[in-house]
């Protein structure tokens, strides 16, 4: 047997360069007063400006093809550019549920007329989407949808009610399942729909903390011309699923969010003096940083495998077949139902390096960061409520994009093997 | 940037997959624990012939020289079998440490030997690894201290409940090396055990895992599988969870290994932390969702259970693995 293998974690001088350049932009041109709260109306306005700015460098879809407005980046380099993203605080991405949970949709199931619609206006943030998944009746079973499409000349008419809809209450269209059939999974399509048009209402909800990050919308008799049918009639379900891995997965919420917050949480744990003091919250920060590490690791994995995946590859090695290989890392690449286990494994990571954050801050916790002038006050602590907000916004993250709990039935089911449930 | 395992290094699993699966290990282990060390060590000259032995082995004393991440692919089987014998002491951290330390002449005398398969070595590191395991069924057994390296001399064997861990307490022998370079050549050794031992938790952990689906998938209550039920369901899942984040883990930390020693430490470590929780939350999970039979020792998990709960406390404890994490993040952030 010869020497078998290398492995590195060196990035290449390409790759390198594309990070310098993204931190170099980034630090330039990140807003140093944090933007307002983008539910509001100046948020709003000004979260949109930042992307129109992101896209003019060109930064704003790097791993979409350049017909579109992206520079075709390779999945490891669009990690990196997440990392810096996040690790450069800057703006929250106002059209994260079109950039990461449509495009993709679109790419796999869009017409090229789609495409050229709707892609380059969503890269600059000309329109904004919003989610339009939930109902009232349908939460974690997303197939028990009741909104109908009806039939009508050259289009549909859409009736029901939507909830929880992120980003609903500025958002200029929405995306959603909606009933055309009475089989429950092959009695759904995939519409888009703007949501200024005729009949639609749209009703914010305000959130644990007040903001209205979500919203009802309730459709009375709106039209949709053919046009803005994702995929095939009836089929809805399948190209929501085809796709429901980048909610749930590396896309909808990066390593680098968790690897700048680890980052961050390891400051203010020694800025604050607690690495020298309490034994216990440091095995928790260690805790969180391995976690996030862990990711932040295994997304170089499933990223290099992707792109490994799209030159042809040699058949799998003879003498493993009498192991199930979906336990291993490399057996789930590509699949969908993998990234449900993702998607629980950075949901409880995010609340739990949130929860240590404000039990370091202790009293200053419910302020959301320790007051100006403390001596333990981090240099960059500009944003007082940050760790406040993110812990509230990390606790939906093991309700939304299907709970905790339908994922661990679905990698039991789907990963694992195991019978399905009666249900 | 590479961080998946490549194709030659699933093709060098596979074979020690197929070589171990052949051998009737449970078997081999039994006869190990009651002092019959013969198939044991006919089994080890096979992994010799694999190369495995000599993966940690310079070239230049008849090894393969390989990548750290070879020795984690072939440790992670090793583990996954049970193997009995010292894997973390003769094929990781005695190779590293003999290398460290640079001294010709013990080189000479032990590194072609332990690649070749001809001697199986174990050491101690007191207080990480207080006895020498299966000392008295090898040939080589050497005592490490922070600035001094023996030969041990094996006193009485100490029960493990592991019973194919036979514990030897080894009292100072001749002395082989003392001096400044002795203290990192222990330092390397500790990190190359401490990643086999990761490693080996993993492969364990993933072999209760599929025992544990076969099982669920087997066993009716209530008149259908038991693994039909979300409460059996949703623990598996986060076995699967926690094996499936704890791999990256181990890689990096070969790769820190080769490349990048002043993370070395801080890796190692947190594959050790990531392993072990993984393999232990398995082994828990298993053995509650086998309920009573896993309990018996005729279903044959005691020897993947018993294995995890020494191996996920050798080699560095979680706690002092969690404290170099400490030291290294606090260093960094301060710096």
């Amino acid at each position: 047997m010869s020497p078998v293998g290398t492995m590195n974690l060196d990035l290449d001088n390409e790759t390198r360069a594309f990070r310098a350049e993204v931190r170099s932009w980034l630090a330039t041109n990140v807003p140093t007063t944090p933007l307002p709260p983008v539910e509001t109306p100046a948020g709003d306005r000004a979260h949109r400006a930042w992307e129109r700015r992101l896209a003019a460098a060109g930064l704003s879809v790097v791993s979409w093809p350049t017909a579109y407005g992206g520079r075709d980046v390779s999945p490891l380099q669009w990690l990196i550019f997440e990392e810096e993203y996040h690790r450069a605080r800057a703006p929250v991405r106002i059209n994260q549920n079109g950039l990461f949970l449509l495009a993709p949709t679109l790419f796999t199931h869009g017409t090229a007329e789609q495409r050229a619609r709707l892609l380059p206006r969503m890269a600059r943030a000309d329109d904004v989407w919003a989610q339009a998944w939930s109902e009232p009746e349908a939460g974690s079973d997303l197939a028990g949808i009741r909104s109908r499409a009806v039939r009508t000349d050259g289009g549909w008419l859409l009736s029901g009610q939507k909830t929880w809809s992120t980003r609903a209450a500025r958002a200029d269209h929405a995306f959603g399942l909606f009933r055309t059939g009475v089989d429950r999974h092959r009695g759904l399509t995939y519409l888009m729909f703007d949501l200024r048009a005729a009949g639609v209402t749209v009703r914010p909800i305000q959130q644990v903390g007040g903001a209205a990050g979500f919203a009802e919308i309730f459709l009375d008799q709106v039209f949709v011309p053919d046009a803005d049918v994702l995929g095939v009639v009836d089929q809805g379900w399948t190209v929501a699923m085809s796709t429901a891995g980048h909610e749930r997965g590396l896309s909808l919420r990066s390593p680098g969010r968790f690897t700048a917050a680890a980052q961050r949480l390891v400051r203010l744990w020694c800025q604050a003096g607690a690495h020298a003091a309490d034994p216990g919250l440091s095995d928790r920060v260690v805790a969180g940083w391995i976690a996030a590490r862990a990711y932040q690791l295994h997304s170089y994995g499933t990223a290099t495998q992707e792109a490994a995946d799209r030159t042809p590859e040699p058949p799998p090695p003879p003498g493993r077949a009498d192991r199930p290989a979906q336990t291993g890392s490399t057996a789930l690449r590509g699949s969908g139902h993998a990234a449900s286990m993702t998607k629980v494994f950075w949901s409880e990571l995010d609340v739990a390096l949130h929860e240590v954050a404000l039990d370091l801050l202790g009293p200053y916790a419910e302020i959301g960061g320790l007051p100006a002038n403390s001596a333990g006050r981090a240099d960059d602590a500009g944003d007082a409520d940050a760790w406040l907000d993110g812990y509230l916004f990390s606790l939906a993250g093991p309700i939304y994009a299907g709970t905790n709990e339908i994922q661990r039935t679905v990698i039991a089911e789907r990963v694992l093997g195991l019978p399905r449930d009666r249900r | 940037m590479k961080l998946t395992p490549s194709a030659e290094q699933e093709q060098f699993a596979a074979a020690l997959h197929a070589m171990l699966t052949e051998a009737d290990i449970p078997a081999v282990a039994r006869q190990w624990a009651a002092d019959d060390p013969a198939p044991g060590q006919a089994l080890w000259r096979q992994l010799a012939e694999l190369g495995v032995t000599g993966l940690a082995v310079p070239a230049r004393w008849g090894g393969l020289a390989a990548h750290p991440a070879d020795l984690v692919v072939a440790c992670e089987e090793l583990g996954h079998h049970a193997l009995p014998g010292p894997a973390a002491e003769s094929i990781a951290a005695l190779p590293v440490l003999l290398t460290a330390l640079g001294d010709d002449a013990l080189c000479e005398t032990w590194l072609p030997r332990l690649a070749n398969g001809e001697v199986i070595g174990t050491l101690a590191v007191p207080p990480h690894v207080p006895y020498a395991t299966d000392a008295d069924v090898v040939s080589l057994v050497l005592r490490a201290d922070e600035q001094t390296l023996r030969l041990g001399v094996p006193g009485p064997r100490l029960r493990s409940v592991d019973g194919t861990r036979r514990l030897v307490e080894v009292a100072d022998g001749a002395l082989l090396a003392t001096g400044p370079a002795v203290g990192p050549a222990i330092a390397h050794a500790l990190n190359a055990g401490a990643l086999a031992c990761a490693a080996q938790l993993l492969g364990a952990g993933h072999a209760l895992l599929e025992t544990t689906l076969r099982y669920a998938g087997q066993r009716t209550q209530f008149g259908q599988p038991i693994g039909q039920f979300q409460a059996v369901k949703h623990q598996l899942a986060d076995v699967a969870i926690g094996l499936e984040f704890a791999r990256p883990l181990l890689y990096a930390a070969a790769v820190a290994l080769a490349d990048h020693p002043s993370t070395a430490a801080r890796d190692v470590s947190a594959a050790k932390v990531a392993c072990a929780d993984a393999a232990q939350r398995a082994a828990r999970t298993a053995l509650q969702v086998h309920g009573a039979i896993g309990y018996a020792r005729e279903s044959g998990l005691d020897s993947w259970l018993t294995r995890i709960w020494a191996l996920a406390r050798t080699w560095g404890t979680q706690s002092w693995h969690r404290d170099r994490i400490r030291t290294a993040l606090a260093t960094g952030a301060l710096t």
